[in-house]
């Protein structure tokens, strides 16, 4: 039987495009720092780090979790360091929470920080995550990955490039109400429309920005919580699944799953869903916070969580389905789209579902949220992670 | 802008990594870029448990784990699965703009990525209809080839 376990502190940096002002190590300690005051804890109390550090070559550090761990205390504790690509922060959540489910520890930090702005070259870096020998040279990124499935999308349910804006401008919309978010400015469905091709048929507002900053999570056992909590969101339920780097064998007639998919997402929601008790999701679950770096993956994502059909949810959001005055708001925070530090990206959708159950979460609380899921992804659309969160044990 | 506002101009140092690599592909991928070499033909390989064909080919079937047996060639005419036109330029990445797709070669199980070329792609609506989903493409082979992949590419067939 796992240790009861839950989220009690939540520290995020705004997120910009350029910290000039601070090393990696300091925006690790910023992001810290907030934590433990959410949290009303200190460092002393803290029996374990993860650290989430994403390809070292996006920063230029390399093994920077060295760097990081050394500054937030040079104490004898645990420290271990999560690498899943865009996945990083969902998993680093993931390690956290076996950590502290064990029974091993009783308090877990997990922080995530990235300075992608330093370097112009990501999606060559991103390239380099690709298969050496049959596919780098074929020029594949991270942005190319998501157009196939876009494509596959389009093809197989219809979806519009019209739909898609309607993710990007509610995606923005809710960012306003965001203070840590980096791109805060509402866009217009011509803005996102008339905005130029990336990777067709990704438009450059169907797609996140290159952010800088920090996200950290402190988790901690019941018997923590109960002597001086009173702030918590519970961790009800936890999935995650891997599979090819091959995107070519999601499309082929001897395909499992399908690219236009998130088949994996649904297999991780499923194993989440069984734990935290949710037969029922779009009834049980109050917000979403969805790791959605282009507008298509949001889509794909809304479907495999059960929200809808398989090929609706394009039509739903443009209907305002996931509206925050709709039935299943989706990304209050603005989401990947509002903010992308891809280390801290998918830790951040964690920590934004944590304070919507904790009802802290300002100006974009969604009133009486009490469940909440957050969804990571990484690789070349191989890691899913799928975390449910409630106000209640 | 950030917390603490910082007090006049950034203080930037450059830096740069390059490194140098010489990857050894394996037995299995050495075989394909031999064939595709000396004989311009696309090899893949059959799972004998599930009877797929794995292109590109790899030692391992990955979804039951047992060794693949067969070399099967396959192709040159395929399908496109999906593609992508790319219109931005990426630093280390070509010049745009240019068409990456998913292509099942005929014969194979899965798809395999490559550039497609010979499509106008000044109007992105009209050149994205000419490479729908299910249309078909010729593989193409360079000459000389040099046992990369990029000794082959796809035109519309």
């Amino acid at each position: 039987m796992p240790t009861r376990t839950a989220i009690v502190g939540v520290g995020q940096t705004d997120y910009r495009f350029k910290r000039t002002d601070v090393t990696i190590q300091e925006l690790t300690q910023e992001a810290a720092a907030k934590a433990l005051a959410h949290a009303r804890m200190e460092m002393g109390e803290i029996d374990a780090f993860v650290l989430g550090v994403a390809p070292d070559a996006l920063i230029g550090i390399d093994n920077v979790d060295r760097w990081m761990g050394q500054a937030l205390g040079v104490a004898p504790r645990p420290q271990l360091r999560v690498n899943t690509g865009g996945t990083t922060g969902a998993a680093a959540a993931q390690a956290g929470y076996v950590h502290v489910a064990s029974g091993m520890v009783r308090t877990v930090m997990v922080v995530a920080a990235d300075k992608v702005s330093e370097s112009p070259d990501a999606q060559w870096v991103l390239n380099t995550a690709m298969d050496p020998v049959y596919e780098r040279s074929i020029a594949l990124n991270a942005i190319n990955m998501c157009s196939f499935q876009a494509v596959r999308q389009m093809q197989q349910y219809g979806l519009t490039e019209h739909q898609l804006a309607s993710v990007a401008v509610r995606s923005r919309q809710n960012a306003g109400a965001n203070p840590h978010a980096h791109l805060r400015r509402p866009v217009t469905l011509d803005e996102v429309l008339s905005s130029r091709y990336v990777c067709w048929p990704l438009k450059l507002l169907d797609c996140c920005p290159r952010s800088s900053g920090a996200c950290a999570v402190i988790m901690a056992a019941e018997s923590v919580v109960a002597a001086g909590h009173t702030r918590a969101a519970w961790i009800r339920g936890m999935g995650a699944t891997s599979n090819t780097i091959y995107m070519g064998d999601k499309m082929g007639p001897g395909r499992r799953t399908d690219h236009a998919d998130w088949d994996e997402l649904a297999l991780a929601a499923a194993t989440a869903y069984r734990r935290a008790g949710i037969s029922d999701p779009l009834a049980q679950i109050d917000v979403a916070e969805i790791y959605a770096p282009f507008t298509c993956t949001e889509i794909a994502a809304v479907e495999a969580l059960g929200f809808c059909d398989k090929g609706r949810g394009g039509l739903l959001s443009e209907q305002g389905m996931f509206a925050m005055d709709g039935p299943m708001p989706v990304n209050p925070s603005g989401g990947v789209l509002s903010a992308n530090p891809i280390s801290a990206t998918a830790l951040a959708r964690v920590a934004e579902a944590a304070l919507q159950v904790m009802g802290d979460a300002g100006a974009r609380q969604v009133p009486g949220a009490r469940r909440a899921v957050a969804t990571g992804i990484g690789g070349t659309l191989q890691f899913h992670t799928c975390m449910v969160l409630a106000s209640d044990m | 802008m950030s917390d603490g506002a910082p007090a006049g101009q950034p203080l930037i140092h450059p830096g740069q990594w390059n490194i140098h690599y010489d990857y050894a592909v394996g037995d299995t991928a050495r075989q394909f870029f031999t064939d595709l070499r000396d004989h311009a033909r696309i090899m893949g390989r059959r799972c004998p448990g599930c009877q797929a064909v794995l292109v590109p080919p790899r030692a391992y079937c990955e979804r039951c784990f047992v060794k693949t047996t067969d070399w099967v060639e396959v192709g040159p005419l395929g399908t496109i699965e999906a593609f992508t036109i790319v219109y931005e330029p990426f630093d280390g990445l070509p010049r745009p703009p240019y068409v990456v797709a998913y292509v099942t070669l005929d014969g194979a199980s899965t798809a395999m990525a490559n550039f497609v070329t010979g499509v106008d792609l000044s109007v992105p609506a009209a050149a994205a209809q000419r490479l729908a989903l299910g249309n078909r493409v010729e593989a193409v082979f360079a000459d000389p080839r040099e046992g990369l992949i990029t000794d082959f590419h796809f035109r519309l067939a």
